[in-house]
């Protein structure tokens, strides 16, 4: 039997801009073993409901993440409005939409860059990322913020999109679409890709089902379980179909985050389509006494805010369950038999975001 | 500063914060910013990297990677905190786990307001660490030759 060997993995490694730990057990060059820790991003943010009015905690909620931000701050303010019984006006649950669509998209084709460039295919990763400052221009032109957009609050939304805007974007739809489906072609379709993807990492549907994983790391297995099918915010209404791929390794994973793109672009098309007139927010009245699950599906997966309130300005307890949370022990089962050459891009394949993960 | 005399490459290494400062520090490298035109290049190595660029506060597990990072940059070397939690701790300041910025573990020689910081901003913050990092390359050479001249001097007294 060949010696078996430990290698670190971070948490400062090139390939992640953030810092995890793999403690890798490796025989020659294949991995026969795997030990992750977490903590390096660690601030102890569910605590801060006991230091911050329950309204004022959307701006921590949104920089729980700084990639999928506003659906953070989608999840905690429904999570308030079921326990204090707000109605949130149609316009603002569509607002939301386009928003979370929005930011779905930006996180998207910033993880088809870095996976490219986990791939080593830099000119492909520069690409994704060209395409999505144009993203990132309509999110600051509506939000007035890039990454952190601050627009979501308890009850409804801060700011309208006026219908030029609106037609504007509805209009600039069309020749994004084209350029995504460009970029799209060539991660589903180029030779390099297929070859180093294909095969690598397999997870089968029953595996995914019974580690509790979420997302598209769980879609790519053909789990067709995408929280966005309950029709929170405006869902119900424009309708909605998980992307599902079947062949459980990283190429699947990356097909499914691929055609979400796809899907994405065409849900903003819907809700620009059907946004109603109407008002933005409803007055809150009084303090959340009671508790609720509240679960909205991020990019990466779906994330739990379980709040309780006990009818004063600061919540109890607040319990945030992130996607990549889920996904890590996944990931634990994906690596063994795996090339060490091969560890980043199977790690990026569950499109780990450690910010949320450690909270 | 109208031209750039080297090309300096960065380390950047995200100590607790939201992932926000950190994707827009990799905006910087990419098109529309791209900083590489200009030869800043992020590497992954700390031993080949002149500025150090740390998102996020300080937390008891990060300390000592933190540390441990400047401490294996070559000098000259300059510090460049990025985003309101790298400066003083930001919104977390108050978290069980937060020490506080950077500054609490190691020198900072530029921090860049905002959170999230815009590229524009750290681009800024990046231009003004050159400069500081040329000012202590000259200050190094002429420590360099003052100690030369003086062991040159005591060579020829004795």
């Amino acid at each position: 039997m060949p010696k078996r060997i430990v290698v670190p993995f971070g948490p400062q490694h090139p390939v992640l801009p953030e810092p995890i730990h793999l403690d890798l057990v490796l025989e020659d060059e294949k991995v026969v073993d795997v030990v992750p820790s977490i903590g390096y991003i660690h601030r102890g943010l569910e605590q801060l409901v006991q230091k911050r009015e329950f309204t004022e905690y959307v701006y921590v909620a949104e920089r729980i993440c700084g990639i999928c931000s506003f659906m953070h701050a989608v999840g905690y303010c429904q999570g308030i409005e079921h326990i204090m019984g707000l109605e949130v006006p149609d316009r603002a649950r569509y607002l939301r939409t386009i928003w979370s669509e929005c930011s779905r998209l930006h996180s998207h084709l910033l993880w088809l860059g870095l996976f490219a460039d986990g791939m080593g295919f830099e000119n492909l990763f520069m690409r994704s990322w060209q395409l999505r400052e144009s993203v990132l221009d309509v999110l600051e032109d509506t939000t007035g913020g890039r990454v952190i957009q601050g627009t979501c609050k308890v009850g409804g939304v801060r700011r309208d999109i006026g219908q030029e805007k609106l037609d504007e974007m509805h209009h600039t739809l069309d020749p994004f679409e084209e350029q995504c489906r460009d970029l799209g072609d060539i991660f589903l379709n180029d030779d390099t890709v297929k070859y180093r993807l294909k095969g690598l990492g397999v997870i089968s549907k029953d595996e995914a089902y019974a580690l509790g994983a979420t997302g598209p790391t769980t879609r790519g297995s053909g789990v067709a379980m995408d929280h966005r099918e309950t029709g929170y915010a405006a869902y119900g209404d424009i309708g909605f179909k998980p992307v599902v791929e079947t062949a459980g390794d990283c190429y699947a994973r990356c097909a499914v985050r691929v055609k979400e793109v796809y899907a994405s672009i065409d849900q903003i098309r819907r809700a620009i389509d059907q946004i109603p007139e109407g008002p933005l927010d409803v007055k809150v009245k009084g303090t959340p006494d009671g508790e609720y699950f509240s679960r909205v599906e991020q990019p990466r997966g779906e994330v739990v805010h379980y709040l309780r309130g006990d009818g004063t300005k600061h919540l109890a307890r607040a319990r945030i369950r992130t996607p990549t949370l889920a996904n890590i022990p996944m990931l634990v089962k994906m690596l063994p038999g795996v090339q060490l050459a091969d560890v980043p891009v199977v790690v990026l394949s569950i499109d780990p975001c450690i910010s949320c993960t450690e909270r | 500063m109208a031209f750039l005399k080297r090309s300096p490459w960065i380390l950047h290494y995200d100590a607790s914060s939201c992932n926000g400062c950190d994707i827009e520090v990799l905006a910087c490298l990419t098109p529309l910013y791209d900083v590489e035109r200009f030869g800043i290049i992020n590497t992954g190595n700390p031993k080949h990297a002149d500025i150090l660029m740390i998102t996020g506060g300080i937390n008891e597990l990060n300390r000592a990677v933190v540390r441990n990072l400047y401490e294996q940059m070559p000098e000259p070397k300059v510090v460049v905190a990025i985003g309101a939690c790298a400066a003083t701790g930001g919104i977390f300041r108050e978290c069980y786990n937060i020490t506080g910025g950077i500054d609490k573990v190691i020198p900072v020689d530029v921090y860049v307001p905002g959170c999230a910081a815009r590229p524009e901003q750290i681009i800024d913050g990046v231009v003004t660490a050159l400069g500081i990092l040329e000012e202590k390359r000259t200050k190094m050479r002429g420590n360099a030759q003052t100690k030369e001249e003086a062991r040159h001097a005591a060579g020829e007294s004795t």
